[in-house]
């Protein structure tokens, strides 16, 4: 076995039932060298503090669920390995959310943002089973497919300068979800979907900041379909008019 | 206070693959219906995500149903029900075509074709993939599907902790809302669990945390009996100390399995794979890892003796195309590139064959209350389940659970609510008296970890009646030791370490369904491997298991007949 080093943790603490305002609490453990964030926080739930809450699950960064700061960084936990950090490492929920308890933080507002997208395929006319699947070139399957990796982590929501003042901004990760279908092949639902964009708190509140893609841990780069997303709402609508100019539907 | 009551038409535990598509099938067979759905994670986080290798149905000019059928069932090792295996077959492509539909990348063919990949144990290319992310896109592309459904109302970050039944008929769900901690009745005329897995009740697994077998605890203690728990499958190729998972797909692209001397031992020696060798079933795969290991011919690591799994040869555009999650995960969690250097591997718990008794409807013995996806045993994947299929199985009897559960609750009444809110009532002071409890002796983490050792120890690949027999005692003790066990959170906000004590009753009722009816079955067949019974023995063991809950004492262990046909049971090599 390797050898274990200690590591101090310094953990936000909320509990509604019993705190006025958030407090830390420190906690000086051993760790492996080859632990994830992750693995510290468990053992120190597991060991030392059971009242500790956080959320996670899958150990394997695909689940989305244990996003938290770290050093004051959006950061999927079980994705970020301790041999970075120094010898003290600050744990707190992620920013720009309420916070439930610890470092668990309200979602629901962030999970209303994806309905308004209307993130399923859209069809004048729908498939039944024995149509058998679609075809999609593999080029077709390239244009939205990096933006169909999502893992619903909400760091990027933690990173974003605008939604820090506009909670309600739609945001990266919603707008990217939108895009993926306005690009994919087998949809027809754009044109629903940028009148969407076009509205208030959408694409166009966005500042370029770029910070998402860089917390981004599956390489979404919602900020591309931000970009992207912006430039095909405002194409859509110009079309729109100079159809209607024409007179045609 | 008033316990609150919500009503639903179908009430449907669990947000994952099953849970979903059963959603959506209740919702367009009648639209009419208000559907309630329970997940204790948001549905996305549900573990589903986590598969990697893909989904089978047939697809290709070379495939039928007819093989696909035969591969099921002697990959069963012929105690699957083959009116079941047959359904399924059939069913296979419409649900993975309706999934595509709905929006899932599944990898493409240059023509625009879906792509399909070779998979252990099936006898041509019917694994449909999107990547290596199936599961991942599955339920993504499932969970925004369902989103277009207004009467889909969802109870997120929900924990059922009983079921309601009356009389022999299901009538609801007590749920804890893990936010606020209060419990809620929420009234179904039929009630679907799908829950999932039970592979946290061993140390090494490719489980994620939540898969705590909760469904299969709530029937069972309910009285629908646990089928088949015995037959656990061990995947070959799972990372040494953390248990996650190198997907399958990595052989069926060309990987190689090697032992310290570079020899692709499947290919040197005999272990019953033939000429399938690396894409042999799990069962067999993983028999041979430990008899190689047990022959010295491991590599010796910092957490025990591994297999290497070899991709160098596959380069690094195939890789990359392919399978970029065993990449990533190599790279991340074993820090080895697979590109450059074989990948260290060792048989991990991976999925339970066993689960909740159903039959093709999904019906349990109680009236109203389904099954489907992991959580039951609706006797597809007999003693040992062939990679791929378990995906299509939460599409093909979720659906159907779905449509059967719409069709019974259109002749029933609603229940009483007196004896609803009793029930409910006993819940609370149960709850509350738990999350309560400062004293007491044990520690939640320490059951679970002695639970688990017990498990590896008594109930691994290869099983012998004493180490079996003494998981039956350590079981026996941590139940009795689960009364004395102390908590220290008493919020009501957000408790994870009350949730994680209700999870640890869930896993040791599911590990004492394995223990108690892998004593009783002496043979060897699937998935269950005895040293002391080597061998099948259709005589007097081709039949299912039964275990049904008994307060206070062990499981009474019964028996179901197999559903045979065609397929006469023949000897299972390859
Ligand atoms: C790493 C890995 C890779 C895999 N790869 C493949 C593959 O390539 N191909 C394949 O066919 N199969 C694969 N499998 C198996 C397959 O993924 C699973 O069998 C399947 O996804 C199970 O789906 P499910 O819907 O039954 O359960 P899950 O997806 O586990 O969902 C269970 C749901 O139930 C909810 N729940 C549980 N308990 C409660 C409770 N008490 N109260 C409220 N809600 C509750 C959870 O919140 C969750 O929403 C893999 C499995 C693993 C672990
Ligand atoms: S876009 Fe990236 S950072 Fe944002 S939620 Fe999705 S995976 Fe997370
Ligand atoms: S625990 Fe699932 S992403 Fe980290």
């Amino acid at each position: 076995m390797s050898e274990r080093q200690k590591k101090t943790f310094v953990i936000t603490r909320f509990d509604p039932d019993t705190d006025e305002v958030p407090k830390t609490e420190s906690y000086e453990i051993e760790v492996e060298p080859y632990w994830k964030i992750l693995d510290a926080i468990n053992y120190i739930k597991d060991e030392v503090d059971p009242s500790l809450s956080h959320r996670w699950s899958c150990r394997m960064a695909v689940c989305g669920s244990c996003g938290m700061m770290v050093n004051g960084e959006p950061r999927l936990t079980c994705k970020d390995r301790l041999s970075g950090y120094g010898d003290t490492i600050e744990i707190s929920p992620l920013s720009n959310f309420p916070v439930i308890r610890d470092l668990v933080v309200e979602m629901d507002g962030f999970m209303d943002k994806f309905n308004q997208v209307k993130p399923w395929i859209i069809r004048a006319k729908e498939l039944a089973a024995e149509d058998g699947p679609m075809r999609q070139s593999p080029e077709e399957l390239e244009e939205f497919k990096q933006f169909s990796m999502c893992i619903n982590c909400m760091l990027c929501y933690s990173a974003c300068p605008v939604v820090a003042n506009e909670p309600e901004f739609l945001g990266p990760a919603a707008i990217a979800l939108g895009h993926r279908y306005n690009i994919d092949s087998r949809d027809e639902g754009a044109a629903e979907r940028n009148e969407v964009f076009r509205g208030e708190g959408t694409v166009f509140s966005c500042s370029y900041a770029n910070e998402c893609s860089e917390v981004c841990p599956k390489n979404v780069d919602p900020a591309a379909a931000v970009n992207q997303a912006k430039f095909n709402a405002v194409i859509d609508w110009a079309t729109g008019l100079v159809i209607s100019r024409d007179g045609k539907e | 206070m008033e316990i609150e009551s919500i009503s639903h038409d179908i009430v449907i535990v669990g947000g994952g693959g099953a849970g979903l598509r059963a959603a959506i099938a209740v919702a367009e067979a009648d639209p009419q219906l208000s559907i309630g759905m329970v997940s204790k994670v948001y549905p996305m986080r549900s573990h589903t995500v986590s598969a990697e290798g893909g989904a089978a149905a047939v697809a290709r000019e070379d495939d039928n149903f007819e093989m696909h059928g035969f591969d099921t069932v002697k990959g069963s090792d012929f105690l699957g029900d083959q009116d079941v295996i047959q359904y399924f077959v059939q069913e296979a492509p419409k649900e993975l075509a309706l999934l595509e539909h709905w929006g899932c990348p599944w990898s493409r063919n240059e023509d625009g074709s879906v792509a399909t990949r070779a998979f252990g144990g099936m006898s041509t290319k019917r694994t449909w993939y999107a990547t290596d992310k199936v599961g991942f896109h599955m339920l993504h592309s499932l969970f925004q599907h369902s989103m277009r459904f207004e009467q889909i109302v969802r109870y997120d970050e929900q924990f059922v902790t009983k079921l309601l039944v009356e009389d022999g008929v299901v009538r609801g769900v007590a749920s804890l809302n893990i936010r606020d901690g209060v419990l809620r009745i929420i009234r179904g005329r039929a009630v679907i669990l799908a829950t999932g897995g039970a592979g946290k009740i061993f140390p090494f697994t490719t489980n994620g945390n939540i898969k705590t077998g909760d469904g299969m605890s709530l029937a069972y203690r309910a009285g629908v009996p646990l089928k088949d728990m015995e037959f656990v499958q061990y995947h070959p190729t799972g990372l040494p100390g953390t248990g996650i998972l190198i997907t399958e797909a990595a052989r069926g692209e060309g990987g190689y399995l090697r032992n310290k001397d570079e020899e692709r031992f499947l290919v040197e020696r005999d272990y019953g794979v033939g000429t399938k060798a690396e894409l042999g079933p799990r069962d067999m795969i993983s028999r041979a890892i430990i008899q190689e290991i047990e022959a010295g011919r491991g590599l010796e690591g910092a957490h025990g003796q591994y297999m290497n799994l070899d991709l160098t040869h596959l380069g690094e555009e195939k890789i990359q195309a392919r399978i970029p999650m065993v990449r990533e995960l190599s790279k991340l969690y074993i820090d080895v590139d697979p590109v450059e250097a074989p990948i260290p591997i060792r048989p991990v718990v991976h999925y339970m064959m066993g689960g909740i008794d159903t039959d093709i409807d999904g019906a349990t013995s109680i009236r109203g209350l389904y099954a489907a996806g992991e959580c039951a045993s609706v006797s597809l994947n007999g003693a040992n389940r062939l990679g791929s299929n378990s995906l299509t199985e939460c599409l093909v009897f979720g659906a159907r659970a779905g449509r059967c559960a719409v069709d019974f609750s259109r002749g029933i009444d609603e229940g009483s609510d007196a004896n609803l809110r009793a029930q409910a009532e006993e819940e609370v002071a149960r709850i509350e008296a738990l999350r309560n409890k400062r004293s007491g002796n044990e520690k939640i983490s320490r059951l679970r970890e002695e639970l688990n050792t017990t498990m590896e120890s008594g109930c691994g690949v290869y099983r012998e009646e004493g180490s079996m027999q003494a998981s039956c005692e350590t079981i026996d003790v941590i139940k009795q030791r689960l009364a004395d066990v102390s908590l220290q959170d008493g919020s009501r906000v957000f408790n994870t370490e009350l949730i994680a004590a209700m999870e640890l009753a869930n896993m040791v009722d599911c590990a004492e369904a394995v223990a108690r009816c892998a004593v009783v079955r002496k043979e060897s067949r699937g998935a269950h491997t005895r040293r002391d019974h080597p061998h099948r023995d259709d005589q007097n063991f081709l039949h299912h298991s039964l275990a049904y809950y008994e307060p206070g004492s062990p499981p009474r262990v019964g028996t179901k007949p197999v559903t045979l046909g065609k397929w006469e049971p023949e000897e299972r090599k390859y």
